[in-house]
């Protein structure tokens, strides 16, 4: 890698090597301001009979450059670098979760307090942890020893113990994890990367523990005190490890590494990295999901702390059938506004598994789909919102005034109401035939309160992003405002439950484009039209009972941003409670689907297939 | 002319088959380059370190941890056995001794000063690789295991639950649309491979394995059936490690289907031979499908492969399977490949093919939702 003059950059070209697909996109200067011009895909080529990710990336950058008209790789197969003319390009960049992404294994010695730490820290850094260890799991430690033994995580995180304090339960861990003699998912000949980031003291004593066929590295404490978490230096060794071992044990890595201008890195962790940027920069709470075939990602940036987690089987293709397992066939239907055969609906699910590429052709179909999104999205917030909280086993100070206060350490810091921002991103999301569909998916599934900013990621661009904001952050910044979200609109919607058709709250609208005000009933949801660039001032005033974000029935004024879609009054109130009577329920949810025009009968008589 | 290409299974009357047999850590290789062997053959062997049992003595014995060690009347590296003493107390001037009696058998890996844990290690256990096919060995894998090639015929199925197994090919339906139901299973097909036709029911896959037999093979069957005979919902198709007595194998998908003519009648075909069956399915990276392997016997080699088209190509005139709904399971042939992309009724738009069906009706449908199947 060589050192890179910011000024002189023109043209950006990064990858994503996925599970199955490439994809490249190219970032130039335009007008002064750097800009998203051209992209590509192709399949990804790690596994045989090609069994080299570099084929894979040239095909897609191939792609771009017959797009762009621009030259980028050369005769034999190498990226031309720096621009030249017409040619070329100052900057490649890649992230990468081909071969299943990272997996690891964390233990810790105290399951809510240096496991949980230890956890954040290996989900943050984009991995998926195959388990937690610890002393009080609940397991007995030859079952444990045995769970350790039957993993082949790619590298193992161990934490335990703040500094200077007891060393013996982070020794008796290292203890368990040495005779399991834990085998790496590649390269029977390559040593177990293990890194210690617990109690200081215990280090020498951890070396002791393991012998020659773990390699150990040692970095800061990731719990130094129990009031603070230090997770960047186990991100940091994650990261290198990651391309040290796991990437270096990938057909063709080498060779890629060669290539960028940047350390590769796993694509969640690349998404968290742009996320956390964004909303860093602009002061706001972020929510952003990746809903995938196999796994569904969340990631959270509420009041600066960042938080991710990883549903490791709710997809909507290989992991269907588990989600409508883990959220029962039942509450799939109550998506769905028409009887459906449940046996039938029970083979769909399966034979969409077995063949996970097919699409859905009919207009039931697709409905039946997006309900199982709302589920997989609906679950996959719920796990997210138990595992971002406050830091567990702080000894709070009370005083005299917290007498009635039930505050305890451990609460979610996930707050729907204060929630400014939410990003969706993956196939069932993103190719959704209308943006409509989209954001009631995002609605019903994440149930935002207040005002809440709806949009989606165009192509897919954020982990692209989150790598070269590691390298050019004003690029990665331009380019994520102006050309990686879809702006959908705006949510608005009370915090509270009241009587069918009795008023939820009264709103007055006045903009350049919409000038409307009225009276939303309880469960009433209406859609009004305020386009992309276009905002209005928006004033709502909740009956008694219901919260906006000034408190039980108070007034307040926001500014609000227009999209696709528009803006969305939703009287349904929170949290969101369908009728539990089928019919009833059928009918519910028809009104919405007319109301927000999500399945247009127009468009639906004018297909042909 | 147009051309797409997709994904298809592999139904085939004669291929060069190799199955890699290796053991999960090194071991030693138990055949030779060019040896015959059988599917029952240990190829391969090796012996896993035992399980770990930790014990605290630091506990036991109510001493600190650094104490344990001199405490030990048996050191790191010997063995015990169960109610054998392995620690004893110092007493009070010499008197009042504790004996701490191991309450497991194994060897002494470590006595930690720190924790004052021992942890204590059974018996090896032993890992035996079968060659899983009769074949020749191709390829010894120094210290791994060995490389089986063979003439088989080749059934890819589409989704199956249970591991290897092997038996003779035995048919219980007469034709490739009859249901397989109880009544067709019968006693004499124990250890044997029974072939059906269409859906199997819940009923003939208890009387399969009630009979004992080795593997049953059909076109489809119902979810509700799969749970019942698993007793939990499948989330995630990973399997093969279930342990049912009996592997299950569709060829064509989930819901009332039949098996695909050509699949049956090669089975059909293949009747009373020794096949080696494996439900093992995985559908993420690395896509692995059940199959049915039917090694050719020395008679049958000058059997002529059937030609084959090229790998994954979509074609005008190609056979392929419609594989989701509202046309799933019906066959016909590619009639035409628009370049264009389509609206689908869902309101997508996405790149479609038309297909002559069997009954001679034409419908369009997405690529993304046929696969080709073997002429």
């Amino acid at each position: 890698m060589t050192s890179i003059d910011l000024d002189t950059i023109n043209v950006i070209l990064a990858t994503d090597c996925g599970s199955t697909t490439t994809k490249a996109i190219l970032i130039q200067k335009v007008d002064g301001e750097y800009r998203q011009t051209h992209r590509g895909e192709a399949p990804t080529t790690v596994e045989e009979p090609f069994a080299d990710v570099t084929m894979g990336v040239i095909n897609a950058v191939t792609e771009i450059q017959e797009l762009a008209d621009r030259k980028l790789v050369d005769d034999d197969g190498n990226l031309i670098r720096p621009t030249s003319g017409s040619e070329g390009c100052d900057i490649y960049i890649s992230t990468s979760s081909a071969g299943g992404g990272l997996q690891m294994m964390v233990a810790g010695v105290i399951a809510e307090m240096t496991a949980a730490s230890a956890k954040r820290a290996a989900l943050g850094a984009g991995a998926i942890v195959m388990d937690v260890i610890a002393s009080n799991d609940k397991r007995r430690p030859h079952e444990q020893i045995q769970r350790i033994r039957a993993l082949r995580p790619d590298m193992i995180l161990l934490s335990g113990g703040t500094d200077g304090g007891n060393t013996t339960q982070v020794v008796q861990i290292a203890e368990l994890i040495a005779p399991a003699k834990p085998q790496p998912r590649f390269g029977k000949e390559y040593r177990m990367p293990l890194i210690f980031a617990g109690n200081i003291d215990a280090g020498p004593l951890i070396e002791d523990v393991f012998d020659e066929s773990i390699e150990l590295m040692k970095v800061e404490n990731l719990r130094p005190v129990l009031e603070r978490e230090n997770l960047g230096p186990a991100r940091d060794a994650i990261h290198d490890l990651f391309l040290e071992h796991v990437m270096a044990h990938a057909p063709g890595y080498d060779k890629l590494m060669g290539w960028t201008d940047a350390p590769i890195m796993p694509t969640p962790g690349a998404v968290g990295n742009i996320l956390q940027r964004i909303a860093d920069q602009q002061n706001i709470n972020v929510v952003g999901v990746d809903i995938g075939g196999a796994t569904t990602d969340v990631f959270s940036v509420f009041e600066k702390t960042f938080n991710r987690t990883v549903s490791a089987n709710l997809g909507m293709s290989y992991s269907i059938s588990n989600v409508c397992a883990e959220a029962g066939m039942a509450n799939v239907l109550r998506w769905v506004h028409f009887d459906m055969d449940e046996r039938e609906l029970r083979n769909r699910v399966k034979n969409k598994m077995i063949r996970p590429t097919t699409i859905p052709q009919s207009k039931e179909a697709l409905i039946f789909e997006q309900g199982v999104a709302r589920e997989a999205l609906r679950l996959a917030y719920i796990q997210h919102k138990e595992f971002a909280t406050t830091l567990k086993g702080v000894q709070q100070q009370r005083t005299v005034g917290d007498t009635f206060s039930q505050e305890i350490g451990g609460q979610t810091i996930v707050n729907n109401m204060t929630l400014n921002l939410l990003v969706a991103s993956g196939g069932v999301l993103s190719h959704a035939p209308r943006m409509h569909q989209t954001a009631m998916m995002l609605i019903d599934a994440f149930e935002p309160e207040g005002f809440t900013r709806l949009a989606k990621d165009s192509i897919f661009m954020m982990p692209h992003l989150g790598v070269l904001a590691e390298v050019h952050t004003r690029a990665a910044v331009e380019v994520f405002a102006r050309d990686c979200l879809i702006y959908l609109g705006t949510n608005v919607a009370p915090k509270g439950l009241g009587k069918a058709n009795k008023p939820c709250f009264n709103y007055e609208i006045r903009g350049a484009t919409l000038n409307e005000s009225g009276t939303i009933n309880f469960g009433e949801i209406k859609l009004l039209p305020l386009g992309p660039g276009e905002s209005a001032e928006v004033v709502i005033e909740p009956v008694r009972g219901f919260d906006c974000g000034a408190g039980s029935g108070k007034r307040i004024e926001r500014t609000v941003h227009g999209g696709t879609v528009g803006l969305v009054l939703d009287g349904r109130g929170r949290p969101l409670q369908l009728p539990e009577d089928r019919v009833t329920c059928q009918k519910t949810v028809g009104q919405w689907v007319d109301t927000l025009e999500l399945y247009p009968a127009a468009e639906r008589d004018a297909v042909a297939v | 002319m147009a051309k797409a290409y997709t994904p298809g299974l592999k139904v085939t009357n004669r291929i060069t088959h190799e199955v890699r047999r290796v053991l999960p850590i090194q071991g030693k290789v138990l055949v030779e380059k060019g040896q015959t062997v059988g599917p029952n053959d240990v190829v391969a062997e090796t012996f896993m370190p035992g399980d770990v049992t930790p014990v605290n003595l630091s506990n036991m014995l109510s001493v600190p941890p650094g104490d344990v060690a001199e405490l030990m009347l048996k050191k790191e590296g010997e063995t015990v056995t169960i109610d054998e003493p392995i620690a004893q107390t110092k007493g009070i001037f010499g008197m009042f001794k504790n004996t701490f009696k191991s309450k497991y058998a194994g060897t002494i890996e470590t006595i930690s000063p720190v924790t004052g844990q021992m942890i204590l290690r059974g018996d090896p256990i032993p890992v035996r690789v079968k060659a899983y096919i009769s074949g020749t060995v191709k390829e010894v894998l120094p210290g791994e295991g060995c490389i089986v090639q063979a003439e088989v015929t080749f059934v890819q199925g589409i989704f199956g639950v249970g591991g290897e197994t092997n038996g003779p090919i035995i048919l219980a339906c007469k034709s490739h649309e009859q249901e397989l139901t109880a009544d067709l299973i019968t006693p004499e097909m124990k250890d044997k491979v029974v072939i059906g036709g269409a859906r199997m029911t819940n009923d003939a896959i208890k009387k399969a394995k009630q009979v004992g037999a080795a593997a049953v093979v059909s076109g489809g069957m119902d979810d509700e059936d799969l749970r019942d005979f698993l007793g939990y919902d499948l989330g995630v198709a990973i399997t093969g490690s279930e342990d049912i007595g009996l592997t299950v194998i569709v060829t064509e998908g989930f819901g009332e289907i039949a098996m695909a003519e050509r699949t049956y009648n090669l089975l059909k075909s293949r009747e009373g031979h020794i096949a080696a069956v494996n439900g093992a399915t995985q559908i993420r990276a690395g896509v692995m499908r059940p199959e049915v392997l039917v090694p050719l016997t020395k008679d049958e080699l000058d059997l002529e492969a059937e030609p084959a088209h090229t790998m994954g190509l979509l074609e005008p005139g190609r056979p392929v399977r419609i594989i989701r709904d509202p046309y799933f399971g019906l066959i016909g042939e590619v009639s035409n490949l628009p370049a264009e992309p389509a609206v689908l009724g869902s309101g997508s738009r996405a790149r479609v093919l038309e297909v002559k069906l069997v009954s001679g009706e034409s419908v369009t449908v997405p690529r993304a939702n046929v696969e080709l199947i073997e002429a």
